[in-house]
Order: C-alpha cells, then structure tokens, then sequence
C-alpha cells in the first residue's frame, strides 16, 4: 500500500514536472484593465520559436550593372525588368531561401539555365508572380511589410506547414466513419473538432460565420457541425499565430466588429488571401509536379496560415525584407483588395 | 430577545481566540466578539468603496458598475485609485471581511467546544478567491490579473480568461473541479430527497429513521455509507470542488500559457504509441 502510494506520488510529480510550464510568464494587455484580453507567453518555452523566425543573411549588395536583366539573360518573363546583376543578387538570395543544400541545380538545367526545366523552374517562376501578386495587391493583410520566398521556405524546397485534403485511414462506412472529426485534430489544435478545416474556407470559400445576426431564430440554417468546422479554423488560427482567441475578439461577443481588435480586420483578409493563393496559384500547378510531390489524394500542396506565421503573430516577428527588393512588389490594383477575385 | 431554555447554558462568556473578553458578548441572536467587529469594519469599508469607485464610473446600472483591477504595466506596484487602487483597496477588505469570518466560525466552534470543520470547510472557499486575486496575480507579476469587480464585468473577465486557454474545458484540473461540482450536487440531491422521503411523511404515517435510509440504499446498490459518512463525503465533495476550482485558475498562466488542448500533447506523445 505504502509502496503504491509511493509510485503514484512519483508519477504524479513527473507528470506536473514534464506536463506544465513554471512561472516567471510574460502578458500583454490589449483591451480595457481587467477585461482580460491578454497575449500570455512563456520566455523559456518560445525561445525555439524565435531562432526559427529569424532573417536569413542576405547576399552582398552588388553595383548596379547598367543593363536590364532582359537585355543579359534570356527567356525572363518576370524579372526582366530588374538591373542584371540585382537580379543575379536575387537568384543567390532565393537559392538561400529555398534550396540552400540543393543550389541553383534545383530550379535549373545546369547546362542551359535559361531552359524551362526541372519543372521546379515553372513551378518557382509561377511563385515569383504570386509573390508579387501577394505584396501588390493584399496589402489589407500583408502591409508594406510583405513577403518574400523565405516568409514560407526557410530554406527548405517545400514549407515545412502545407496541407493537403485528408485521407482517413480508418474503415469507412458506419463503422470507421468518425465524419471528419473525433481524433486529436492537428488542425484544429488538437480537439476533437473536425481535423480539416481548410478545404472548406481556405480553398472553396464556405461562410466562417455561424451566429445569427438576429436574438431569435430567422432562417439560420448554420448547424453544430458547421459551427465545429468554424471552431476548427478558429484554432488553427491561433496555433498558425501562437495567440489567443482574445488577440482578435472580445468573447462577449465574438461576432461584434465594434468590439473586436484592429488584427481580427488584418485574419478577416487573411482567410481571403490564402484562399485566393490557393486557388489560384497552387491548384492550377497541379499538372506542374511530380506525384511524389503530391498529397495522398493527389493534390498539390497548399497553403494556410501557418505556413507563413510559423507560430508568430507576424510572420518573423514584423521584420520585412521586401525593401531590398522592389521587384517582388506587383503593381497595386485601382480598386480594393477586398473586391478582388476570391474574395468573399 | 427572547433564548429558548437550552441556550443560556451555552451563552458564556470565555474561549476566545485574541482579545480576552474584548467584544465577548451577543446582540440579540447574534454573538459580536472581536472578529465580528473586524468582519462588520471591513464589510462597511469595502461596500462604501465600492458605492464610491461606481460614483466615479459612468453608470448606477446595478449590472454595469464595474471596479476593475490596475492595468498591467502597474505590476505589483499600488495604482491610483481611479486606475485600479480603488479595486486594491477593496480586495484588501474583502479579503479582512472572509477571514474574519471564518475566525469568527472558529472563535464560536472554540466556545462551544466543537471541531473546527465550519471554518475550516469556508476556508476553500476563501482560498478560491485568493486564488483568484491574490495567488496567481502574484505569479503572473501584475495585480491586473484578478477580475474586476461587476456583474457584466467579471462574466466577461471570465470568458476571456477561458478563450485565453482556447478551450478551457481541457484544462485537467477544471476537469476535476467540474466531476467534484457535478458529483455534489448529485450526492446533496441523494441526501435531501432520502431524509425528506424518511423524516417527513405524508399525515399518518410514522417517521422512518436511520434503519430504513440505510435499508432503501441497500436494497437499491447494494451499500450505504451511513448518516455520518454522508456527511463526511459531502464535506469532501465540496471542499475537493472549491479546491479544485482554485487549482485550475493558479495554473492557468503561472503553469500553462499555451491552449489547454495542447496540453494533452504529453498523452498523445507517451513514448508507448508515439
């Protein structure tokens, strides 16, 4: 009996040992004193974290050559336009960004770099206009602060956070089917809430709302499961951003604009934003890749928003890198962003 | 005042925890002594502070009037009293108000010759509120931590405490505090309905005592813990739900800044089916 007790103390002391964090903790306060909108973090627990959302050390500023890039080089069909050998300045900085082991051999023939193989050169010319796409015309979400291929890569070929569409690897029918939900959902930060929430949102453009706009019920057909997917995403939001749901709402009321923070306008465009990359950009380069490069169902890489933010609020901390190169920023549209294909 | 025949073998004076026979007295029902003057001093002050610190807010909406705590940046430091001191003021005699209470509990349980399991039963309950107030704004390094004082208010304070964990059903201790709440309220429900069912008959009938509340037990689980182990399972249960409750808001932040979900991540990641 006294043994008994013995290891269960034992036990007991190395879960709370290995389980919790300990104090000293670090908060923000981000609304009214005492209303307990608050980003808490632990310093010791983040520190991994903050080595990984550092910047890469950029490649030596060059004198400008003189000459465009187009007049030097052949078949550029996006960066033409820069000075020669800024251009050979981005090429050494992108291969640092996404295949620093594998070098220039990963996006080119190395015997005619000019040539439109491996398909990695269709695939990284096609990433280029989005970058561009991305930094010209979603500024609602990405500001002046912009990306460039590091936000994702980090110096790997493929970003460490993509999804593809799940493939359930239970038996299905009445006896397997856990309809989508009901295991530790990575996605949904590890709840039993349904465990892919992206193709919904971020790839075929369902309504993240579920509340009634009314007290009493008038015609909202919004039910527990599209509420769960809602929650779904909503989680893997915060653990994309290591924050809190209070970072956007004030959970009296989640709905209300009036009282929610600045940021929950800057995800709102953020949610449009990854579903316009996806559907525009990464699921028409589908053909471009190699099955091997493809999810279980065959489908293409995509992105959500762990894929840039890793974790933090701003991806790398709010450090920009795009005002070394003004190539990556696309012309801005006349009208609003919001208005702009794939928003909703 | 009327005293039924039996108390003014009971109503001497003696047995007091400080003070000799300072306030050893009664007024009318009520026995004074020194901590119920403290308990009084400190219930006036602190009402009057907070009737003040609404005077000072926008509104006499009974629901609305909100005391908050300081903002963050002033730590452990005091606040002015327009920016939080005022809601320090009145956690210190809320604080002086329970504890004398239960020192009052203590004081009477001693003069009559009792155990203390009155005071020390109420002391979860403060304990709960120091836990919230007191423990983990210590912890976390800032008195802004503890909830404000007002209706809305504090339902607020409460929601967002809990989004701040994501989903705080997960947190393993509120688990337990819940299943202790529940399984009180169960027991209680249990209690009352079988000496009501026993001890209050329809007109006619004859009282049933101890020998058929145990034997309904009996007959319908096959035990029954007996009139004095009802009661010392009760004052488990509720001490263990207090208790419990006060554990999950000390680790939420001092111990646990991340979603109470991920938590679990030390289950899913046991080296057994990793």
């Amino acid at each position: 009996m006294r043994l008994l007790a013995g290891i269960s103390a034992a036990l007991a002391f190395l879960l709370v040992y290995y389980a919790f964090e300990f104090p000293p903790v670090d908060s923000v306060q981000r609304g009214y004193r005492g209303l307990a909108m608050e980003e808490n973090s632990n310093p010791r627990v983040d520190r991994a974290k903050v080595r990984a959302n550092q910047l890469p050390e950029p490649a030596p500023e060059t004198d400008k050559a003189g000459q465009k890039a187009s007049e030097v080089y052949t078949n550029l069909k996006v960066l033409g336009d820069m000075d020669a050998n800024e251009f050979l300045r981005l090429m050494t900085d992108m291969t640092t960004w996404v295949s620093p082991e594998q070098g220039c051999a990963y996006c080119h023939d190395e015997n005619d770099l000019a040539a439109d193989r491996p398909y990695t050169k269709i695939v990284s010319r096609r990433m280029l206009e989005m970058v561009r796409y991305i930094n010209g015309s979603w500024k609602t979400h990405v500001v002046d602060t912009g990306v460039t291929c590091w936000a994702c890569h980090r110096g790997q070929p493929v970003p460490a956070s993509v999804w593809y569409n799940d493939a359930p690897r239970t038996a299905q029918g009445a006896a397997g089917n856990r309809a989508g939900q009901n295991v530790a959902s990575a996605a949904g930060g590890l709840t039993a809430l349904p465990v892919d929430p992206f193709t919904p949102f971020i790839k075929e453009g369902a309504d993240v709302r579920v509340i009634s706009g009314t007290a009493l019920p008038a015609g909202n057909r919004a039910s527990i499961k599209q509420t769960e997917w809602t929650y779904s995403l909503m989680m893997h939001i915060s653990k994309g951003l290591g924050v809190n749901c209070t970072y956007c709402h004030n959970s009296r009321s989640f709905f209300a604009w009036d009282q929610s923070t600045p940021q929950r306008a800057t995800a709102w465009y953020g949610i449009r934003m990854t579903r316009d990359i996806n559907t525009q950009f990464l699921e028409p380069l589908t053909p471009v890749f190699p099955a091997s490069r493809l999810g279980p169902l065959g489908d293409v890489a995509k992105v959500n928003c762990a894929t840039c933010h890793e974790g933090v609020y701003k991806p790398l901390y709010g450090a920009s890198m795009i005002k070394d190169y003004p190539i990556l920023v696309g012309p801005t549209p006349a009208r609003t962003a919001s208005a702009a294909p794939g928003a909703k | 005042m009327a005293m039924l025949s039996f108390e003014r073998k009971y109503r001497v004076r003696g047995g007091t925890l400080i003070g000799g026979d300072l306030f050893d007295f009664w007024v009318g029902p009520f026995y004074v002594g020194f901590f119920g003057v403290t308990t009084v001093f400190f219930t006036f002050l602190g009402t009057a502070l907070i009737i003040w610190g609404a005077a000072l807010g926008p509104t006499w909406n009974l629901w609305q009037i909100n005391i908050a705590p300081p903002d963050l940046s002033y730590g452990l430091a005091l606040a002015p009293l327009r920016e939080g001191g005022l809601w320090q003021l009145i956690t210190v005699c809320a604080l002086g108000a329970f504890c004398s209470w239960a020192l009052r509990q203590a004081e009477i349980a001693r003069k009559l010759g009792m155990g203390y399991h009155i005071p020390v039963a109420f002391s979860f309950a403060i304990f709960a509120y120091i836990a919230l107030v007191v423990i983990r704004p210590l912890l976390m390094g800032a008195w802004g931590h503890g909830f404000p004082y007002g209706i809305m208010s504090h339902l607020d304070w409460v929601s967002n405490v809990g989004y701040q964990y994501l989903h705080f059903h997960y947190n393993p201790a509120h688990m337990i505090a819940i299943t202790f709440f529940f399984t009180n309220a169960l027991a209680l429900a249990m209690h009352g309905s079988l000496i009501v069912s026993a001890a209050n008959p329809q007109a006619g009938e004859v009282v049933k005592g101890a020998e058929h509340e145990n034997t309904i037990f009996r007959d319908t689980i096959g035990y029954s813990i007996g009139t004095l182990g009802i009661h010392r399972l009760g004052l488990f249960l509720a001490v263990s739900a207090a208790f419990w409750s006060a554990i999950c808001i000390i680790i939420s932040g001092p111990f646990w800044t991340r979603g109470w979900p991920e938590w679990w991540s030390w289950w899913l990641d046991l080296p057994i089916w990793r």
